[in-house]
């Protein structure tokens, strides 16, 4: 405990928060030192991430105990695989979306800086806290800090939205509270390994009502994941946001995606005794109705900020499905998927507001009703010779390519990772030619390639209505600090597709820590001496 | 005691579901406040409800943990009673700013077309 790398696990939480601190002391008055420290913040949590990425991949977990009290009593920080690669995720995409803020949204209202660094805080806290109620605690840092960035840049269809999402992520904090009440009156404890080893033991009149605790508890994770029928919120919340703070509220979805493997896991796995596997065909199926609304909701979706909203229903619905087959080999593609996702996402959010910039507000709506409804432009056919022979603009084009990315990489088509990732989930679904394969996996594989289908097709639809049907009136103006952060995401994509094979030998490592929780059990409890 | 606390426990809970459930924005943030309380209420029971028992044990002192109020829930609730004021009052600011910039105080910032 006395090395300096051993501290090295509480600085992601460490380093926000005082940037944070710094920045609300200074204000908005003193622009220049403000984004000085902001940069040097996000930066720091990309080359900590980077360090803590090194650090976990070994099959020992690395414990951080808060003043030193043995685990039973204090509180305990855990950096595994797992963390480790959510830290690496939030820490790329906060940098990406802050670079992004800089060209203009972080003038647009007050305090952006400061709630972005405590956002910052709360994911990293989340991603490493071992125990319930701080999960609780750092669920709530994130989530006050993104109310005030679901809000930034004010506007009616922002604080209608974000009226939603706090009046519905308060309730599922009270039912998160609930299930941790409930969790600590059964078995005496809050630490995620203890409770684990605790499962066993449970005596039989009691089981039923941890259950249940544990169930509302997963309910509330759920809602913050957005499953079918609780992601009622979300296309909304995040289509109304602006872009920065939503390319960064993406990733709090996976929060709840994160909790659930997290406790699922630990707490369900074969160890559990008579509750092993409790609760996994219910995830399976909130997964598959997942990606069916999702799917349907990206058809139906009539601008493309709902669009974006939208796939990120598909692939919480996804990753569920995934995640409820309790199988290692699936829930290592679905990390991978879930990496792949996080950066496509983020950058999809970046980009439809470069490319909404450039339209006439109300030009998707009456594209789609053109669709629908067959009408032929006859009044406009005079136009065409005049049209035809524009060039398109390089800052167009290049916006399109990168819009064709993110639609390869959502929909799931080579060459791209979501490709592989999606692949990594259905081949040990179907497990070894001579097997049997099981109904649900034939139900989870046809949601996928459905979903993926969806997507592919409501992305295509938008990308030739935007870039090719009605090209942009005017050229957006794009400044390089917008278009940067996009290329840095799908160029990680791209890293991901291309060093595929290490990428996936960690997510299955960290997936097969994940479904036998030995080590962390003994890394957590063994350090209580 | 159990059950009057098992029934205020309810009847908050109770009375929090219904007024959130309601289309009007006030009721919902009051809603949400009588819901928090119901719970709060529920954290701080799942310790046990004991009369009069200390909740550190005095040096020297010999006793099973079911003589003494468990600290552990009180802190718990002290904890969320503080979230759950900062985000009420959160919610309060919103509410005032969806009531002026849609001039109206349902939840959906539109009065439902009758």
């Amino acid at each position: 405990m006395t090395a300096l790398s051993d501290h090295l696990v509480i600085a992601p939480i460490l380093l926000p928060m005082l940037a944070g601190a710094a920045m609300v002391l200074a204000g908005d008055r003193w622009r220049g030192p403000v984004v000085a420290l902001g940069l040097l913040s996000t930066l720091g949590l990309v080359a900590l991430a980077a360090v803590l990425l090194g650090m976990a991949d070994t099959p020992t977990v690395r414990i951080y105990r808060l003043g030193d009290w043995p685990a039973a009593f204090g509180i305990v920080l855990v950096l595994d695989r797992l963390s480790a690669l959510m830290l690496a995720l939030s820490a790329v995409l906060g940098f990406a979306a802050f670079v992004a803020a800089l060209a203009r949204w972080d003038r647009a209202g007050a305090n952006f800086h400061p709630l972005f660094q405590f956002q910052l805080m709360g994911l990293n806290g989340a991603f490493l806290t071992g125990d319930l109620f701080n999960l609780f605690v750092f669920f709530e840092v994130m989530l006050a800090a993104s109310y005030g960035l679901a809000l930034h840049g004010s506007g009616t269809a922002r604080v209608r939205a974000g009226l939603h999402y706090l009046v519905v992520n308060l309730v599922a904090s009270l039912l998160f509270l609930v299930g941790v009440s409930v969790v600590y009156g059964i078995s005496g404890t809050l630490g995620m390994a203890e409770l684990a080893a605790r499962m066993r033991d449970v005596a039989a009149e009691d089981r039923a009502l941890l259950e249940a605790g544990l169930a509302v508890m997963g309910v509330a994770f759920l809602i913050k994941a957005a499953s079918w029928p609780l992601g009622f919120w979300l296309p909304g919340t995040y289509a109304a946001a602006s872009a920065p703070a939503a390319a960064i509220l993406s990733i709090l979805s996976k929060v709840g995606i994160y909790a659930v493997l997290r406790v699922w896991l630990l707490l369900f796995g074969p160890e559990a005794g008579a509750s092993a596997g409790f609760g996994g065909p219910v995830l399976t199926a909130a997964g598959v109705l997942t990606m069916a609304f999702g799917a349907i909701a990206v058809l139906a979706a009539q601008n493309l900020p709902r669009l974006a909203g939208a796939s990120v229903l598909v692939s919480s619905g996804t990753l569920l499905a995934a995640v409820g087959t309790g199988q290692a080999a699936v829930t290592g593609g679905a990390l991978l998927y879930l990496a792949s996702s996080v950066l496509a996402l983020g950058a999809l959010f970046l980009l439809v507001e470069l490319l909404e910039r450039g339209r006439e507000i109300g030009a998707d709506v009456l594209a789609v009703t053109r669709e629908a409804f067959a009408t032929r432009e006859d009044e406009d056919e005079f136009q065409e010779p005049e049209a035809v022979g524009v060039a398109i603009p390089a800052m167009v084009a290049i916006l399109g390519l990168g819009f064709a990315a993110c639609a390869v990489l959502l929909a799931g088509l080579p060459p791209l990772s979501g490709f592989l990732a999606k692949f990594a989930m259905l081949a040990p679904l179907l497990g070894p030619p001579e097997a049997t394969v099981a109904a649900t996996a034939w139900v989870i594989m046809a949601a996928m390639i459905l979903s993926g289908l969806a997507v592919l097709v409501a992305m295509l639809r938008t990308g030739i209505d935007v870039f090719w049907a009605s090209p942009p009136a005017a050229v957006p103006r794009v400044s390089l600090l917008e278009i940067a952060p996009i290329g840095l995401l799908l160029a990680l994509c791209v890293g991901l597709t291309v060093g595929a094979g290490p990428a996936m030998d960690y997510m299955l490592a960290a997936a097969r820590a994940l479904h036998a929780p030995g080590a962390y059990l003994g890394g957590v409890l063994g350090a209580g001496g | 005691m159990e059950l009057v606390v098992a029934l205020a426990i309810g009847v908050l809970a109770g009375s929090g579901v219904w007024l959130l459930l309601r289309p009007r924005t006030f009721q919902v943030a009051i809603g949400l406040a009588l819901l928090s309380y119901a719970v709060n209420l529920f954290i701080f029971s799942t310790g046990g409800l004991r009369t009069g028992a200390a909740a550190i044990l005095e040096r020297g002192q010999e006793g099973s943990l079911g003589q003494f109020a468990d600290p552990l829930p009180q802190a718990l609730v002290l904890t969320a009673i503080v979230i759950g004021f900062a985000t009420t009052a959160l919610l309060l600011v919103l509410l005032l700013a969806a009531r002026g910039l849609t001039g109206t105080d349902h939840v959906d910032g539109r009065e439902r077309d009758r």
